[in-house]
């Protein structure tokens, strides 16, 4: 009873930080499943995103203006790991590692230091975890959920268009894209941005969201990231069939990952372990689909030799 | 319309492995013509067939579309004067993308695409009438993923997006080899009526000497990169099996070896 007060009480939290890490979920969305590339840079973009978010709402900038700003540096990352991949012919895992590698360097350059904290006592922010039970604009429930809602839809919006269509395109059949005059160069660059781009900006609210910014708040996002997009496709990939839907679906995962953690935690599992049992369940899976395909290409070969000998 | 100099292509060059696909191939193409292409196991069809297209570049030579010399254009850019069919069924579509999308992609080939709306409600209805043309029962699944669609069905549809926009070249590499007989009989079918009604310039490579014969204007022979027979007219018309083979023996001083030739 009293774990179940404790799971509660701690559930605003869980769904806040769910929210946050559902625009990142999207981020990866973009480039695991619509790109078809498994693009590591998010690791380091999105520390960049609380990097710079926090350091120019220290110097005084308008809090959306920090936001706008994290979203660019995640842009500009993007095509860093997208140019190292389509004009240098560095597979796109490794053009990933190399950014991710560097951008530790370069967050580290932005702060000067390894964190940050922006105090919400000192500091006016958008959302932060002491205001999770309140009923205000400033609850990150409320502001986040409300920007992830429009970030979809204009995602809807986006991927509906030419250009959208033309980068989906090239995520579905490279061979027929350039046979239909798709750059499809510069669409893998597009994607890439565009994810880094929303991933920097998730980073951008849990900095606010925790207080402090920090180089290596970013580390095993991809992880975190894979994790939502393959609980909200195992959960709704049947009944959400709209890509808008599809979106909030990793949303959703991303929600619900994050109250399973804090179920965990509150059941007594060792907070250290948490990294490796979200790879675990990653890998899982992953590893799902892969299976079953292997069963059914058994079962088949079995029900075929059967044909033959009757 | 179609212009072919000189054009050669040596693969892995300096390695083992090197292979001299095209060897000083010329070409000239007049508009709505209709050639067909055969030859043996590594002739050279295919290579010269990616060579127009651009899917590599080309060792030497020149290749001129309607007066555009676009040997040096990347693929997506010499896409613009071009339709393509593939031997695969699964390379020219999008199997995660509806039919309807895959349709709008192809309405938009050579044109800069921009954050207009990807699809309009009137090409919707455009392309349900194109659809029944196939005759496949497509036109009633504008948004069925074309994943779920057999071979037949998406060789026919990628060969409307071919010609959605009229090519100033068409390009059919054995597009209907991946198919059951009967298919690919309803394909070469809805292939002759698209050129023949748009009068479009087409290079078709089939290994069927049947089709070879009765099909198109006029027909060239490869063999280890080079044209070694090349017929049209009235010539071309009387052509037989027979013909053809004995031919290859003379030109070629071997028998022709394919996998897949169809001799009827």
């Amino acid at each position: 009873m009293e774990i179940l007060q404790q799971l509660l009480n701690a559930l605003p939290g869980s769904i806040s930080q769910g929210l946050i890490w559902g625009i990142m979920a999207i981020g990866v969305y973009i480039t695991y499943r619509i790109l078809d590339v498994a693009d590591l840079t998010v690791d380091g973009s999105f520390a960049t995103g609380g990097v710079v978010a926090v350091m120019l709402i220290l110097n005084g900038w308008n809090l959306w203006l920090a936001m706008l700003m994290a979203f660019l540096a995640g842009l500009l990352t993007g095509a860093v790991t997208g140019l190292l991949h389509t004009l240098m012919g560095i597979p796109p895992i490794l053009a990933g590692i190399l950014t991710q590698l560097s951008l530790y360097s370069i967050n580290l350059k932005i702060m000067s230091k390894a964190n940050q904290s922006v105090n919400v006592n000192q500091t006016d922010l958008l959302i932060s975890l002491r205001w999770v039970k309140e009923l205000a604009f400033h609850n990150p429930l409320i502001t986040v959920g409300i920007v992830l809602v429009v970030l979809i839809g204009v995602l809807y919006w986006f991927f509906g268009t030419e250009m959208g269509c033309a980068l989906r395109a090239t995520g579905a059949n490279l061979n027929m894209s350039r046979a239909q005059g798709i750059n499809t160069s510069f669409n893998k660059v597009l994607g890439i941005m565009l994810s880094n781009g929303l991933v920097a900006f998730a980073g951008a609210f849990l900095c606010q969201y925790q207080g402090f910014a920090d180089v290596k708040m970013g580390q095993g996002a991809i992880v975190i990231g894979l994790a939502a997009v393959i609980i909200g496709e195992a959960i709704f990939g049947k009944i959400f069939r709209n890509f808008a839907l599809r979106l909030l679906s990793v949303a959703l995962g991303s929600i619900i990952y994050y109250i399973v953690v804090q179920a965990v935690i509150t059941l007594g599992l060792d907070a250290n372990l948490l990294k490796l049992l979200s790879a675990v369940i990653v890998a899982i899976f992953l590893a799902i689909p892969y299976w079953k395909r292997q069963y059914k290409a058994k079962h088949m070969v079995r029900a075929k030799g059967g044909k033959v000998n009757a | 319309m179609l212009e072919i100099k000189n054009v050669e292509k040596t693969f892995n060059p300096g390695t083992i492995n090197e292979k001299k696909a095209l060897n000083g191939i010329n070409l000239h193409l007049n508009e709505g013509d209709f050639v067909t292409v055969i030859g043996g196991n590594g002739a050279g069809k295919s290579t010269m067939l990616n060579m127009v297209a651009g899917v590599y570049p080309v060792d030497c030579g020149n290749i001129i579309i309607d007066g555009v010399d676009v040997t040096r254009l990347p693929e997506y850019k010499r896409a613009k004067y071009l339709g393509r069919v593939f031997q695969d069924p699964m390379t020219g579509t999008a199997a995660d993308m509806q039919i309807e999308e895959n349709l709008a992609l192809a309405a938009r080939r050579g044109k800069t695409r921009l954050l207009r709306v990807g699809i309009t409600a009137k090409e919707r209805k455009e392309y349900k009438e194109l659809l029944k043309i196939l005759d496949l029962g497509l036109e009633e699944r504008l948004t069925a993923k074309v994943g779920l669609l057999s071979g037949g069905q998406r060789q026919a549809l990628t060969l409307l997006m071919a010609t959605l926009k009229k090519p100033k070249v068409l390009l059919l590499d054995e597009h209907t080899a991946a198919l059951d007989p009967k298919t690919a009989k309803k394909v070469l079918d809805i292939t002759e009526e698209i050129v023949l009604k748009n009068n479009l310039t087409t290079i078709m490579i089939t290994h069927n000497m049947a089709d070879a014969i009765r099909v198109g204007n006029r027909l060239i022979m490869m063999n280890n990169g080079k044209i070694i027979f090349d017929v049209s007219g009235e010539e071309k018309k009387r052509l037989t099996t027979a013909d053809l083979l004995e031919k290859f023996k003379v030109s070629a001083g071997e028998e022709l070896s394919n996998d897949r030739i169809l001799l009827s």
